[in-house]
């Protein structure tokens, strides 16, 4: 199988019914994203397929592949990191952390559909991103933050 | 070993930059010696600082980071004495040797929110000593006053010749001329402070939001077989015997074992290994738990607390009062079990080879897993190294008195001659954990002509955390266990230097030990207060309204001898708005707490609607955590104790019906949600008191506070939590 992830082309072996989860972390090495409870409740797993949120715990690898996934590990790009990732910073919004790469990807999905979204609107579409440390204020402020960012990048 | 050997957990590129040389000390305890000694990839100032020759400044810490702010705070002091940036030190892990062990537990251990607090001095002692020690070597070797030298940015600089050194290059000094540590040293005044009081941002920020911070859950090492567990239905149940005949067909299963925690099946991967876990067949026998019930248990207290209890405080003469009093107002609050649910499951690596073993491992309590594990395996302590990653929460449960997940982990690796990491499922979480155990207080109480209380009697019925551990001689007073009542009595109590705050003229609390039945009781952030909070803080309640007294105004009136708190409820009664009157529908409620010495009161406004869904929209948090080293890590730290509270309040729940755990998994055992979190503020008062803690505090007066403010708006008073289980849904 063949697997597309943060634009490499890789080929893995797992068992065609391993989600993808566990492909990233155990056959790939590509750790930042989390396990957390195994049926989509928690979204520490929270990757891009196809620009769109998805939760890989749940999805098994071989419906994915050939198309393209994003992880944690292609946010940042040649001039650093994503201007959500800058505002997470900015906002000292991590505690223990481990959410919060599930964290970043929910926003980032939601903030390429929706470049200004209100606080109601980030709600809904964090809703599914459980963090036990209840860093939620500062997630919204830095969800704020990176639309204004993306925003004065755009048209600057 | 690459990465895995270098774990104090840090960011993996950190570590990179640091380079190989620093972590050989991590893995070679090293001895306490006054004499500063050259070790590998640098030399040790004292048991807390390192510095190589390239200017490289090593902490080593003796306080794990789950979120708590450790690293933060840790290498801020040390930042603010030695004239550092806090961000260039290089964090390691102490080792685990008596010589890092807590000054207050004596134990390798963080927790009770004492970090800031028992790091304060210690951390910024061991940076001016070491400053100290610079400035001699300077001024000797260039013959200047030390007076006249400046430290700033890791050098030290002479003005007058122009001169100046990083402090590496001081080394050389320092070892030629046998400059030792100071036996005093002056710390710097705190109207000097360039980083400590300043808001700083995490330490560790930054591989937390690009994925490279290293969990233990992320570790890899060569050869690694991937554990999972299936474990008994009934807590205390056992293995009679098992059939693996399937499991062991399937792709990439190595072994499947019998071990005390349940059957382990081994193999190269997670996903194969808990696949395999379900073709298992076990014979289970269910133990002496088969059969009980949370209800159960609640009856058992229930009858309990009618019973006299062993005395705590008896002040006044409560019993004489409550007899005089023309009316004795009575209730019984109950409060079930609670899982953690730390977000990362709880998961160890564990290699055993010869008469040593070697744990990878998140947790807060490191001497005890090492105690344990030495146990276990018939080793000496020091044999047993422990490496340590950063954790995804922990709340408590990584404090585990039975080291549960790192000792099992270690059976199931030994006879192994690779490693093995276990990795719970949710599920295993949340059925198979330890819990906040099970309360029941019983409380009667009066009030006087003013409508004051006047006298105060609680009984106070639950599982000890511990009664029968070794820490049986330090936290049990005459059979009690401190941390049952911890928030309920008015004078300090055992080590606990505080008390509620408030002065009840008659106050007496008893107190019964409900029996161990091996459903292993654990500390759940905030400890006793996560009971005895809703106990204490809604009978408050229910006195003030039958003494027609406000309730804010009540706790004016209670604490004016209790300076601190005073102060921290009139700037709440100030900041919340809480004379301003509310629409139909919603309501206010108030609640204040005493723990490990930090004052802290919170004000809520809720919204509930016919059906019971409630909103909780505005927190107020008023705080005095002495002197606030880190405005920032405070604020996120009481914003998270009010979200971890506020959720168990509101549908916390473990039920056990038949001995079986009810719950699985986030969609049955509901916890915090964006959409649910309140609008909150915070209010840290200025104050040149000691630093003290706040990780646990914010988690204790959120739930009395909602449950006041539901009665509030509604006139129905809860007393069986949580709130969901009484019709009352937080939306």
């Amino acid at each position: 199988m063949k697997l597309t992830v943060n634009d490499k082309e890789l080929q893995i072996n797992s068992d065609e019914d391993t989600p993808l989860l566990w492909v990233l972390r155990d056959e790939l090495n590509m750790v930042g994203t989390k396990f957390g409870c195994g049926i989509a409740q928690c979204g520490a797993c929270t990757v891009h397929l196809e620009g769109r949120a998805i939760r890989s715990c749940v999805m098994p690898v071989s419906a994915v592949a050939g198309k393209q996934i994003q992880t944690i590990e292609g946010q940042a790009d040649e001039k650093g990191l994503s201007p959500v990732q800058r505002a997470w910073l900015e906002t000292d919004v991590a505690q223990c952390g481990y959410c919060q790469s599930g964290q970043i990807m929910a926003a980032s999905a939601l903030l390429s559909e929706n470049p200004n979204p209100t606080d109601a609107e980030i709600d809904t579409a964090m809703a599914g991103n459980i963090c036990r440390c209840g860093t939620y204020p500062r997630i919204r402020k830095a969800v704020h933050l990176a639309a204004r960012w993306m925003t004065e990048e755009q048209s600057a | 070993m690459s990465e895995a050997t270098s774990s104090s957990g840090l960011n993996r590129r950190q570590f990179v930059r640091a380079g190989g040389a620093f972590l050989f000390a991590a893995q070679c305890p090293i001895t306490f010696s006054r004499k500063a000694h050259a070790a590998v990839g640098g030399s040790m100032m004292n048991s807390f600082v390192r510095i190589d020759p390239s200017n490289v400044i090593t902490l080593l810490a003796n306080n794990s980071e789950f979120g708590n702010g450790a690293y933060t705070v840790m290498s801020m002091m040390l930042a603010e004495e030695l004239d550092v940036d806090y961000r260039s030190i290089v964090l390691e892990a102490a080792p685990t040797t008596p010589e890092y062990y807590s000054p207050l537990f004596r134990e390798y251990l963080t927790a009770g929110s004492v970090t800031t607090g028992s790091t304060f001095m210690p951390m910024r002692t061991a940076g001016a000593k070491a400053r100290a020690m610079l400035l001699e070597a300077a001024s000797r070797d260039w013959q200047v006053p030390t007076d006249e030298l400046v430290t700033h940015g890791g050098q030290v600089t002479h003005a007058g010749s122009g001169r100046s050194s990083t402090y590496g290059e001081l080394l050389e000094t320092i070892h030629r001329l046998d400059i030792q540590p100071p036996e005093t040293v002056t710390l710097k005044d705190p109207s000097e402070f360039a980083v400590l009081g300043k808001p700083a941002r995490r330490y560790e920020g930054a591989g937390k939001v690009d994925g490279t911070a290293q969990f233990g859950i992320d570790i890899k090492l060569p050869g690694m077989l991937y554990g999972a567990i299936a474990r008994p239905p009934v807590h205390g149940g056992s293995v009679v015997d098992f059939d693996a005949t399937d499991a062991l067909t399937m792709p990439g299963v190595v072994k499947a074992k019998a071990i005390r925690a349940g059957v382990v099946v081994l193999a190269d991967s997670y996903w194969r290994a808990q696949k395999a876990r379900a073709k298992l067949k076990i014979n289970w026998d269910r133990g002496a738990n088969d059969g009980v019930s949370s209800e159960q248990f609640y009856r058992d207290y229930r009858e309990m607390a009618e019973t006299p209890g062993m005395l705590a405080e008896d002040i006044g003469d409560a019993l004489s009062a409550l007899e005089q009093a023309d009316e004795v107002l009575e209730s019984v609050y109950e409060m079930p079990l609670l899982a953690h649910a730390t977000l990362e499951p709880m998961n160890c690596i564990a290699q055993v080879e010869g008469a040593t073993c070697t744990i990878w491992s998140g947790t807060q309590y490191q001497s005890n897993d090492q105690e344990v594990i030495s146990r276990f395996l018939g080793i000496p302590q020091e044999n047993v190294t422990i490496h340590r990653p950063l954790m995804g929460g922990s709340f408590g449960r990584r404090s585990s008195k039975t080291a549960d997940y790192t000792v099992e982990a270690v059976e199931a690796a030994k006879g192994e001659s690779v490693p093995v990491q276990i990795i719970w499922s949710r599920e295993e979480d949340i059925r198979s954990g330890h819990y906040r155990p099970l309360f029941v207080h019983k409380l009667r109480g009066s009030v006087d002509s003013s409508g004051m209380p006047e006298a105060w009697h609680q009984v106070v019925v639950g599982q000890s955390l511990m009664q029968g551990t070794k820490h049986d001689p330090n936290y049990m007073v005459r059979g009690m266990d401190i941390y049952s009542l911890d928030g309920c009595l008015q004078e300090p109590f055992g080590v606990f230097p505080y008390g509620t705050s408030y002065a009840i003229p008659h106050h007496r609390v008893e107190s019964h030990n409900a029996p161990k039945i091996g459903i292993v009781p654990q500390e759940w952030r905030s400890v006793g207060h996560t009971h005895t909070g809703i106990a204490y803080e809604c009978f408050l309640d229910e006195l003030a309204v039958k003494g027609g007294v406000d309730p804010l105004e009540l706790r004016l009136q209670l604490t004016k001898d209790h300076a601190r708190m005073n102060r921290v409820l009139k700037v709440l009664r100030e900041k919340c708005e809480w004379d301003k009157p509310l629409a139909l529908g919603r309501g206010r409620g108030v609640a204040s707490r005493v723990y490990s010495i930090s004052p802290i009161a919170q004000a809520v406004e809720i919204t509930v609607a016919e059906n019971g869904d409630f909103t909780v929209d505005r927190v107020v948090c008023v705080v005095d955590c002495g002197f606030a080293v880190n405005p920032l890590g405070i604020e996120g730290q009481v914003e998270g104790g009010v979200a971890y509270g506020l959720g168990g309040v509101a549908f916390g729940n473990i039920d056990i019906v038949d001995g079986e755990v009810q719950q699985s998994n986030f969609h049955d055992y509901p916890v915090m949600r964006l959409p649910q979190m309140p609008k909150f503020e915070i209010h840290i008062l200025p104050s040149d008191e000691p630093p003290t803690g706040v990780g646990e505090q914010a988690t204790a007066p959120i739930a009395p506070a909602v449950a006041n403010a539901l009665f509030n708006a509604t006139g129905r008073r809860v007393r069986r939590f949580p709130l969901s289980s009484q019709g009352f849904n937080l939306v």
